[in-house]
């Protein structure tokens, strides 16, 4: 029973973190019906330059908000140069600028800190206070992490000006437009909180897949499957679901399928959900007029 | 009165079908001008070009700025506020939220608070609602909630694409009647496009009649309404 539930909860640690990447998927998909392929490539990058920066001597704390803060500017640039001219053109375009800036991230990567896999440090050392019978240090930490993340987004699309004007874009963007809101620039905040959001999740879990180009391939999948599972629309979904994907994950690898059989459980919940409830659990179903 | 709005060669079209042909009409200081036409004629595209939200080409003169070659974020800001075509509701934001977003462009937040009360005594049916989703509202509400948006800017031009369009004859005599209030009080400048003709020509004080993309008619709404041959072959009553 224990064991049991140390699977459960590490599961929860985990589902954090793909919730995370769940959501940083809606923001972008909620304002322009596109699905990122390089979110967690960007993740990837971003965690890179946060064992950089402590690489050369930075607190770790300090090198986590730069962090923040230099994804955030890294994924409005990105949109600005990169997508803002292929922001009228079909999905398909769309698609292969994701990824190429997938495969573009992945090879700069390994070009720059090469492929060898690195330790990444935690701010939440074993023995420390917060260590529980259950959780480790560093899960209590990561799911503290994730739920200031959420707090933190959900207050600002809110209770802030910017925050509202976000909605209003991604809802109706040529009223938008009529209103005086440059919609070009909300979907490029849209992609600094994304980026934001992806290098706080990349951050958390290098610690427990070490820190190395392809890290993210897996992840990205599960967060595809909890995002889709909540409802690729509705951001309160794709967070339940990464919870619901993260503690499946982690107890059918642990005792029907085997570790190495884990991924598989992301893409059959993708297969299942898109066969069975295509808007996902709290999605809305689409309705045309036709 | 000085021309708030001067409107000279104005063409539009929609990838490669021309909508608009050399349409020319001005809008003095203070007053309504209404544009009139059949369904297809390119009234909302006169708007719609107007705002730069279409392919434009010739002059648009606002208060002496040209807005052709603008973006339409930068028309809003310089003062033309929109009530468009299918009103332009954001359904799924409470009522208080939609008006809060006409006020975007504005900083001064004692004003902005000031102006949503003053909505809510124009409309007070928006206050009963005024945390509800704007999409639940009925279309007559709806209409209200999109005029006061526009009117949240404090625009010097309020651009109005059928304000009548699918409501129940009171709530559009309603809607009429306050529009003419806020063109008296508050001296906003209005360019109405109508299908209902009647109505328009009377709140309006210029009219232009607009056929296939041109200019048929044009002249002050009382001459238009009395001239029986006009009113025949463009109106159809």
């Amino acid at each position: 029973m224990e064991a049991f539930l140390h699977q459960v909860f590490a599961g929860i640690a985990t589902g954090g973190i793909y919730a995370s990447v769940a959501l940083a998927l809606v923001m972008i998909y909620q304002s322009t019906h596109h699905i990122n392929f390089a979110q967690g490539e960007m993740a990837m990058f971003s965690t890179f330059i946060a064992w950089w920066l402590i690489q050369v001597g930075m607190p770790y704390w300090v090198a986590f908000f730069l962090t923040i803060a230099i994804s955030f500017v890294g994924g409005l640039v990105i949109q600005r140069t990169i997508l803002k001219p292929v922001e009228k053109a079909p999905v398909l375009t769309n698609v292969i600028v994701f990824i190429g800036l997938l495969v573009i991230f992945n090879s700069v990567a390994g070009w720059v800190f090469d492929h060898t896999i690195k330790p990444f440090p935690t701010p939440f050392p074993k023995g420390s206070f917060i260590e529980s019978k259950y959780f480790s240090a560093h899960e209590i930490g990561t799911i503290v992490v994730m739920l200031c993340v959420l707090a933190v987004l959900f207050s600002f699309l809110r209770f802030t000006p910017v925050g509202l004007a976000m909605r209003a874009a991604a809802q109706n963007p040529e009223s938008a437009r009529l209103v005086g809101i440059r919609v070009s620039w909300m979907l490029g905040i849209g992609w600094g909180l994304a980026a934001a959001i992806g290098a706080v999740a990349g951050m958390m879990i290098a610690p427990i897949v070490f820190l190395e180009p392809n890290m993210f391939s897996g992840i990205l999948l599960y967060g595809f499957a909890a995002a889709l599972l909540g409802g690729i629309d509705n951001p309160w979904g794709a967070v339940i679901g990464g919870f619901i994907v993260g503690v499946l994950e982690n107890i059918l690898g642990a005792y029907v399928i085997g570790t190495e059989l884990k991924l598989s459980v992301a893409l059959v919940l993708i297969v299942v959900t898109l066969t069975l409830k295509p808007n996902g659990l709290f999605g809305k179903a689409v309705v045309t007029r036709v | 009165m000085p021309d708030l709005l001067e409107v000279k060669g104005l063409t539009a079209s929609y990838g490669a079908t021309q909508v608009l042909f050399d349409i020319d009409f001005r809008l003095a200081q203070g007053e309504i001008t209404a544009i009139l036409g059949a369904n297809g004629a390119g009234k909302t595209t006169t708007l719609r070009a107007i705002c730069q939200a279409v392919k434009t080409g010739g002059n648009v003169m606002f208060d002496g700025q040209q807005l052709v070659g603008k973006s339409t974020e930068s028309v809003v800001r310089l003062g033309v506020a929109q009530v468009p075509d299918g009103r332009g509701t954001f359904t799924a934001l409470s009522v208080e939220d939609n008006l809060k977003l006409g006020a975007y462009v504005r900083k001064d937040r004692a004003g902005i608070a000031q102006d949503i009360e003053k909505a809510y005594t124009r409309f007070p049916r928006l206050k009963e609602r005024r945390n509800q989703q704007a999409g639940t509202l009925s279309g007559g509400e709806q209409q209200m909630l999109a005029i006061s948006r526009a009117l949240m800017l404090r625009p010097r031009l309020l651009l109005l694409d059928e304000p009548s369009f699918g409501l129940a004859p009171l709530i559009v005599a309603e809607i009429f009647r306050i529009m003419r209030r806020i063109n008296e009080e508050e001296k906003v400048s209005m360019l109405l496009v109508e299908q209902n003709a009647n109505i328009a020509l009377d709140v309006a004080h210029h009219a232009y009649l607009l056929e296939t993309g041109r200019i048929a008619v044009s002249g002050p709404s009382a001459q238009i309404k009395n001239d029986e041959t006009i009113r025949r072959v463009y109106l159809g009553y």
